[in-house]
């Protein structure tokens, strides 16, 4: 909301500078949101849906004990269906730290964030399908191999 | 399903002012820097994604906010190495956030998760630019 808040103070500065300038951006503003609005509520829909039909508690579950492969899949999973801000995760993935989740998990977890299903609506209006489906493949692939090296890294800490 | 409503509705909140700031401001920045996006984007295949990596470094927040700023940036000219650079670093380096991420993962980690995902921001961007590229 701060963000926000800001902004609209500098479109206010813009507009005492300049009006005919802040008119026609925040046209150009309007006319925008106005095409992604209903990408968005596709989105929060999914994510609704999302909410219904999974349970974080048997993903945390999961990656509470590493159990080899699978605690790769449930990581990689994990981190796909779980959405939320970094300061709301890092807590929850500390005290998982606690329980004995490993850190190479961690990383695949926290890496994995931008290939949540929810959001992809939004990602193919932008980027296509295509794009979304070859980003998407790289940075699965990516996290596990963040992942591994970051395990040999932390070897000493675990 | 009371639960999941009361989530998403809390999610709505939080993404939404984010969302339409995000619009806002690259409506209002796009025209004044559209015509330097030339010169500075020029598809090399590492200046390109350094710049996308470094400016999603210092930005965070949830995946669709990237989506809508990256998406808006390669509607004014931005090229596609740096926009695809941009959108993996939002989400996986986090400058702002480290001294959270180190206070509850460690030092050591934090810092060598946003550094592996610095270089793995530059290394998807080229891959993922070669790749479609390949398959258009």
């Amino acid at each position: 909301m701060k963000f926000l808040l800001a902004v609209s103070a500098l479109y206010i500065s813009v507009y005492v500078a300049d009006s005919g300038f802040a008119g026609s951006v925040f046209a150009d503003f309007l006319k925008t949101f106005r095409q992604v609005f209903p990408v968005f509520i596709l989105v929060f829909f999914v994510m609704f849906l999302s909410y219904v039909f999974v349970r974080p508690e048997l993903v945390k579950h999961h990656l509470g004990r590493d159990s080899g492969l699978k605690g790769w899949l449930y990581a990689t999973l994990g981190s796909i269906v779980i959405s939320g801000p970094p300061y709301v995760l890092f807590p929850l993935l500390g005290e998982l730290r606690k329980h004995g989740m490993k850190y190479s998990l961690i990383a695949v977890f926290m890496n994995n964030r931008n290939v949540q299903p929810m959001f992809l609506p939004a990602m193919a209006y932008y980027f296509g399908w295509k794009f979304s489906a070859v980003f998407a493949a790289y940075v699965l692939a990516f996290s596990l191999i963040s992942g591994s090296i970051i395990g040999k890294i932390m070897q000493r800490e675990e | 399903m009371k639960s999941a409503f009361k989530k998403t509705l809390q999610n709505v909140k939080t993404a939404l002012p984010m969302i339409v700031g995000i619009l806002m401001l690259i409506s209002l920045l796009g025209p004044l820097f559209e015509k330097y996006y030339p010169r500075i984007f020029t598809g090399n295949y590492f200046i390109d994604p350094l710049i996308g990596a470094v400016a999603g470094s210092v930005s965070f927040g949830i995946p669709i906010a990237s989506y809508v700023a990256g998406g808006e940036l390669l509607k004014g000219g931005v090229g596609i190495l740096a926009v695809t650079a941009f959108i993996f670093s939002w989400t996986t380096v986090g400058i702002p956030m480290l001294p959270l991420e180190s206070a509850h993962l460690g030092k050591k980690f934090a810092i060598a998760r946003n550094s592996i995902n610095f270089i793995s921001a530059i290394l998807i961007a080229i891959l993922t630019t070669l790749t479609m590229k390949m398959i258009q």
